[in-house]
């Protein structure tokens, strides 16, 4: 019994279907009480006033938009080394949620940004390098969408999405080379003297866990969908060949 | 390798276009830009710097797509993969060509271009240098781009929203680089940065051109 | 040093067309593979070449000795004929064009831009490339469309004499060349959806 079992669209669709009742419930329940306790049952913040309110949007939304695209890395390099197609079929799946993940974290920053800087784009850099972000996934998806053999596309996605990590990462530091920025520092990290109070802490963990699950969820409803897409094209071409 | 080099060098100089359209565009680009901005020179020179990179960066673009599309529509590139020359040498050199046929011509045009947007006096030899160092990864950043995209039919609109991205980096230090040559700070941090991509990108990114071309041709 | 294919499969776009190929080529000895269009005959030469991995199977003797003339000639319009010969010569460290020329009649058109050809006139040079490669396996895919029976005489004769001095073909062709050749019927070789292994789309159904 071994993890590559799943490789197999078949089993990986079976397992897929068990999981992901269980993936949306707990995505929804996790999301409804993050929201509703960060909306309700938070104060506002001494500085912020109630605006702090959309972190719980907006954090957990940049959290995904992050590690959508590292997933998808993952994914691209499972491919690329063990040929398993279910991997590059998720990476494909995960991209355009990572995209309006993206979108969400840029829209929330600007709406909060608004009335705390005055102004709804800055050049920041954590704002950049999303910009930065959503342009690498429009590529990405774009490369998917133009190359017909969907061998070949899964294989120059994955190289694709290799050099653009390398990229993307190197234009991370150029851009803290080039502009100071507006945006605070990291709202959670492990080092706890840095974080922001534990009475928006908790709220915030939860539904980012919530956005998390949403995300998984997601991704094996997308999988099942590209899985299904690849078998109806490869029963018609094995109809042809037989008539 | 140096037969394709050569081979490449004179293909571009027949056919037109190698040499001078890439110039031209850069040219007119220049020109342009006061157009839409206004003629004051104060504000000139604090944007020239950036704007010739700007420029040297699209007319870098608009030739890319020639790079590899005319050899995979002629064959030569199923015979150049068979062939004893290893197909990541061969990349290389190609981005070579692009670079002497693209970027060199650029980096001697821009101080001239420099003078129609008021270049301060000081900003020329960064600039030069700057385009100097950063202009060989913008070409094999693109050969990277061609490669990926030149199994698809119309992929040069495509190949330009892949290559853009990647070109962050680049533009953002040479840019700098020659910014801060202009007003007279330390430019040299963003200099090695910039060398530095310029150097990874010859280094790695014809193993990945390569890569990519074997999984089109296949 | 033969060319021997062992039990090889091959596939077009995710689908299997070819499986259960097996042939030996002795030195001196040119396989002529026949099939109806769309029977993978291409596929299986572009395989032979290193340009595509097989799905299964073995290829011996393959590697750096094949010299692959597929559809394009890979010439360039702006460059003379003997430009174009001489890079591939450089390219497979050879020197020497002269024989190639001489053997395709293209002395006289030596010094014109290949884009000024005629289709038939390019082709030989196209096929004018294999002898300044110095490879002794020769690929051909259709290598006579096009040519005159003048031309493709003159193809003929630079195949026997490849032959003669220890080279070996693969030829996809409908024409007879009056080369003595083995031949190959790919037809009853093509892949039935029972042995489907390894394709792409075969991980779906």
């Amino acid at each position: 019994m071994s993890l590559w079992e799943y490789a197999n669209p078949v089993k990986f669709l079976a397992l897929s279907a068990r999981v992901q009742p269980f993936a949306w419930g707990a995505a929804a329940l996790g999301i409804a009480v993050g929201l509703v306790w960060g909306f309700f049952a938070t104060p506002d913040d001494f500085r912020q006033g109630s605006t702090i309110k959309i972190i719980y949007i907006h954090v957990p939304s940049a959290w995904i938009a992050i590690n959508a695209w590292i997933m998808m890395l993952v994914a691209s390099l499972i491919w690329l080394v063990r040929r398993h197609h279910v991997s590059a079929l998720a990476a494909k799946a995960a991209a355009p949620i990572g995209l309006v993940m993206t979108v969400i974290g840029l829209l929330t920053g600007a709406i909060w940004g608004q009335p705390m800087w005055g102004t709804w784009w800055a050049w920041d850099p954590r704002l950049t390098s999303f910009l930065i972000l959503f342009l690498f996934y429009l590529g990405y998806i774009a490369l998917w969408e133009a190359v017909e053999d969907p061998d070949t596309a899964a294989d120059l996605t994955s190289v694709l999405c290799l050099v653009g990590s390398v990229f993307a990462l190197m234009s991370r530091y150029a851009v803290l080379f080039w502009s100071q920025g507006l945006h605070q520092g990291a709202s959670l990290s492990l080092d706890k003297e840095e974080n922001i109070s534990d009475v928006f802490w908790v709220p915030l963990v939860i539904s980012i866990a919530g956005f998390t699950l949403l995300f998984l969820a997601l991704v094996l409803y997308r999988t099942g969908t590209e899985i299904a897409l690849r078998r109806s094209r490869a029963l018609s071409v094995r109809l042809d060949r037989n008539t | 390798m140096i037969a394709l080099l050569l081979r490449d060098l004179k293909l571009a100089l027949r056919a037109g276009g190698g040499f001078g359209l890439g110039l031209a565009f850069f040219l007119i680009l220049t020109v342009l830009v006061p157009f839409s901005v206004g003629p004051q020179s104060a504000l000139l020179s604090s944007i020239a710097p950036g704007i010739l990179w700007l420029g040297a960066l699209l007319a870098c673009l608009l030739s890319l797509d020639r790079l590899l599309a005319l050899d995979f529509e002629d064959g030569t590139l199923d015979v150049l993969a068979t062939a004893p020359l290893p197909l990541e040498a061969a990349l290389a050199v190609k981005g070579l060509a692009h670079w002497i046929t693209t970027g060199l011509p650029l980096v001697l045009a821009a101080p001239f271009l420099g003078v129609l947007l008021n270049l301060p006096p000081e900003g020329f030899g960064w600039l030069v240098i700057s385009l100097l160092l950063g202009t060989p990864a913008l070409s094999m950043i693109g050969t990277f781009g061609a490669a990926l995209t030149v199994g698809i039919k119309r992929g040069g609109l495509l190949m330009s929203l892949l290559v853009l991205p990647l070109y962050v980096p680049t533009l953002i230090f040479g840019a700098e680089a020659a910014r801060r040559g202009a007003i007279g700070m330390d430019a040299e941090t963003p200099l090695f940065l910039l060398a530095g991509i310029s150097l990874g990108s010859i280094a790695l990114l014809p193993f990945a051109a390569a890569a990519a071309l074997r999984m089109t041709i296949r | 040093m033969s060319l021997r294919l062992a039990d090889i499969a091959v596939a077009r776009g995710g689908v299997p067309v070819l499986s259960g190929v097996s042939f030996n080529l002795p030195v001196g000895k040119a396989l002529i593979l026949r099939g109806p269009n769309g029977s993978g005959k291409t596929t299986l030469l572009r395989t032979i070449a290193g340009l595509q991995p097989p799905l299964s199977g073995e290829i011996e003797g393959a590697v750096d000795a094949v010299a692959y003339a597929g559809h394009a000639d890979g010439l360039k319009s702006m460059l003379s004929v003997a430009e174009n010969l001489q890079f591939w010569a450089a390219v497979y460290g050879q020197h020497d064009i002269a024989p190639a020329l001489e053997a395709y009649g293209l002395a006289p058109l030596a010094g014109r831009l290949t884009g000024t050809l005629s289709a038939g006139q390019k082709r030989r040079a196209g096929l004018a490339r294999l002898m300044v490669t110095g490879r002794p396996i020769w690929i051909l895919d259709e290598p006579t469309v096009s040519l005159d029976t003048d031309a493709v005489t003159m193809f003929a004769n630079a195949v026997q004499r490849h032959l003669a001095t220890g080279g070996m073909a693969l030829l996809a062709t409908h024409i007879d060349l009056g080369i003595e050749a083995q031949v190959l019927d790919v037809a009853p070789l093509r892949a039935v959806a029972s042995e489907l292994h390894g394709a792409s789309d075969e991980a779906f159904l």
